[in-house]
């Protein structure tokens, strides 16, 4: 067990050293970079830039500068952002904090929707309720998230139901946890719908196909033979036998509804990774948008690193395999 | 053979469709470009067949919009001058598929513009910008996708057919491409190119980073299948009987890959699209004034739009057709080459 899960966390660091190895090459590339706009400003003598870019380490070459960048990494230093004039971290972590609340609660809801769901469309297949969910998910799997999270602003906005935008009400603070907890609740609503509504359809469709397989094989055949009732058949059985391909979509729809959660968390204005990462695109923002890339395909790596772990737990075939190798 | 129909059903789908953007300039009444000033968010015209008097016409007219004193957005229609639309008109010039001067539109009216879509803040005619647009959107996902294909099949087929180190470093790579967030990714590359350039210049940036981003899924499939292939009987034969690596490559093994290739083009053209849409959605693809589907949409980020302009919405419905097409597409490739698998998942993965 300890080998398999040092080698899976090794595994992850090394990649996470890969992405931001890549990441700063990039930034060699960078025809430009924030202080190349002061220069243009008369106001700002070519001393007070030259200075600024020594401060920062601009004007070193790019080895150092990721050698220095790992440095203060390590000591849980992500750099200092040119436009915030704060360190990355305390911003990226604020950031990053609303954008796993977001991702997170999606990510429950559209695996507590999609598991049964899943489940009673390869249970009843060729039935009304199978037509019916694959129809459903085949209309929801084109309709791309963009669209659906305009759409859902758009009824919000003419309706007035639902607060469009922001993660808290503006003026009146609530007073009670009560009425906290509802305020955050309402701004949830519709970015954890979008969410849900684009990454569920796909989960439906992997979970119905991982049960159909299972359904089809000889065991479960001869447990139905032994007049198992279809319930723990279905549950105990066939959900135990199919939890192999699902772990591992698992892991895989982390990194669906991340790169979801970045364009709705845009469009409705939810103050997450997403808006951030922009605003520090256009302002050429290199340490946040390094640290953010950064740490999105940390959470990826770790949620894939828990879907490993799931799955030597579940699968003793995989125990077996590589637990001794 | 219902496999194949139905394949030809797709096909034959999204031809119609592309041909429409393609020819973009007969189907679009207006240029993407020209300017209403007098009527900026004009709503979409109604047309009408039922006069004031209650008569009825086999020809379909619009009626003139009158700006309403005080309102900078508000409009009536002018009863007294009815506007017949005329279909295959003479109008402003264009270039037929790019090449081809032509003044042929399919339809214009007599006496008032008509805009299907509604107009934007220019007063620019939405439907004229949404079908040229589509020659944008469409033509660097697909160019994107033949990148990222070339640039997987060429990578796959290296790592697959000579293995060993070679392999084992491109699929590393590989892998550390697929690690990355899809979305964050294409962001980071693009946060470090240039942020103000040309419409074209943009196009080929658009173009080159989303194809960049995307070889990392086709070459891990693409080496799966030299690597297979590699091993039959038939190369090893080719092999002894002296053939060039050259050769078997052409002759024997890139032949297998076809079926890869095409489904992941099915599955790839519409995601590139998108990422297209979004980029530009965002302010970081295709600059105006050139139209494109995603800066079509940009301008419903601000509130008063989108509360006041409904029909600045409507682009976005023709994502989904495209959509449905080439999910069918897919869907249907799979089917042909792997009849066995009909019943899977479809094209699962989205991002």
């Amino acid at each position: 067990m300890t080998r398999y899960l040092v080698r899976r966390t090794l595994h992850a660091v090394l990649l996470l050293a890969g992405v931001s190895l890549l990441t700063f090459l990039f930034t060699a590339l960078v025809p430009g970079n924030y202080f190349d706009e002061m220069k243009m400003n008369p106001q700002i003598s070519p001393e007070t830039v030259a200075a600024l870019r020594a401060k920062y380490g601009v004007d070193q070459p790019l080895a150092f500068r990721y050698v220095h960048w790992v440095g203060g990494l390590l000591h849980g230093d992500l750099g200092f952002s040119f436009a915030y004039n704060t360190p990355v971290g305390p911003l990226l972590r604020v950031r990053a904090a609303n954008t796993l609340l977001l991702t997170s609660v999606a990510m429950l809801l559209a695996w507590g929707v999609a598991l049964p769901l899943g489940i009673w469309s390869a249970e009843r297949e060729n039935g009304w309720p199978d037509h019916l969910i694959t129809l459903a998910t085949g209309a929801l799997l084109i309709v791309p998230d963009l669209v659906l999270a305009l759409g859902l602003l758009l009824v919000a906005v003419r309706s007035g139901w639902l607060p469009a935008g922001g993660m808290a009400a503006v003026g009146a603070e609530p007073t009670t946890w009560a009425a906290l907890g509802r305020d955050y609740a309402l701004h949830l609503l519709l970015p954890v719908t979008a969410l849900v509504l684009s990454c569920a359809p796909m989960l439906v469709r992997h979970v119905r196909a991982a049960m159909l397989d299972v359904l089809d094989s000889s065991f479960l055949r001869a447990a139905r033979g032994h007049g198992i009732p279809p319930r723990r058949l279905l549950y105990g059985y066939a959900l135990r036998a199919a939890a192999n391909p699902l772990l591992a979509l698992f892991g895989f729809s982390i990194g669906t509804l991340l790169s979801g959660s970045l364009i709705i968390e845009v469009v409705m204005s939810w103050p997450g990774l997403g808006p951030f990462l922009l605003e520090a695109i256009l302002g050429r923002d290199l340490y946040v948008v390094i640290g953010g890339v950064l740490l999105s395909t940390a959470f990826l790596v770790a949620g894939n690193l828990v879907a490993d772990v799931l799955l030597y737990w579940a699968d003793p075939r995989i125990r077996a395999e590589r637990g001794n190798g | 053979m219902k496999l194949r129909a139905n394949l030809r059903a797709w096909v034959l789908v999204l031809a119609v469709m592309h041909a429409v953007v393609a020819c973009a300039g007969f189907f679009a009444p207006y240029d993407p470009g020209e300017q209403d000033r007098e009527h900026p968010y004009a709503p979409p015209s109604a047309i009408h067949f039922r006069d004031g008097y209650g008569s009825l016409h086999i020809r379909p007219f619009v009626y003139p919009l009158q700006p309403v004193a005080g309102f900078s957005d508000r409009y009536r229609e002018e009863r007294a001058a009815p506007a017949p639309i005329r279909f295959f008109v003479t109008g402003q010039g264009y270039r037929l598929l790019g090449l081809l001067p032509c003044r042929l539109h399919l339809f214009a009216a007599d006496g008032a513009r008509v805009a299907l879509l509604g107009t934007d803040g220019y007063g620019r005619d939405q439907f004229s910008r949404l079908l040229w647009g589509g020659q944008i959107s469409l033509f660097a996902g697909l160019m994107a996708t033949a990148l990222a294909l070339t640039f997987g099949l060429f990578v796959g087929a290296t790592a697959g057919y000579w293995g060993g180190w070679t392999d084992e470093i491109l699929m590393r790579i590989a892998e550390l491409f697929l690690a990355l967030p899809w979305l964050y990714l294409l962001f980071a590359i693009r946060a470090f190119l240039p942020l103000t350039v040309s419409p074209l210049g943009a196009f080929f940036l658009v173009t080159g980073v989303i194809g960049l981003v995307g070889w990392a899924r086709p070459a891990r499939l693409v080496r799966g299948v030299v690597l297979s292939a590699r091993e039959r009987d038939y190369v090893r034969a080719a092999r002894g009987f002296g053939a060039s690596h050259a050769y078997i490559l052409r002759r024997h093994i890139l032949p297998q890959t076809a079926s890869v290739l095409l489904t992941q083009a099915a599955i790839l053209a519409p995601q590139y699209v998108l990422a297209e849409v979004i980029l530009s959605f965002l302010g970081l693809g295709v600059p105006e004034p050139a139209p494109s589907w995603g800066n079509l949409l940009a301008t419903i980020q601000q509130y008063n739009v989108l509360t006041s302009y409904w029909w600045m919405m409507l682009p976005v419905l023709v994502l989904t057709p495209f959509f449905l097409g080439y999910l069918g597409l897919a869907s249907a490739l799979q089917g042909w080459a792997d009849p066995s698998k009909m019943e899977a998942v479809g094209p699962g993965s989205r991002w």
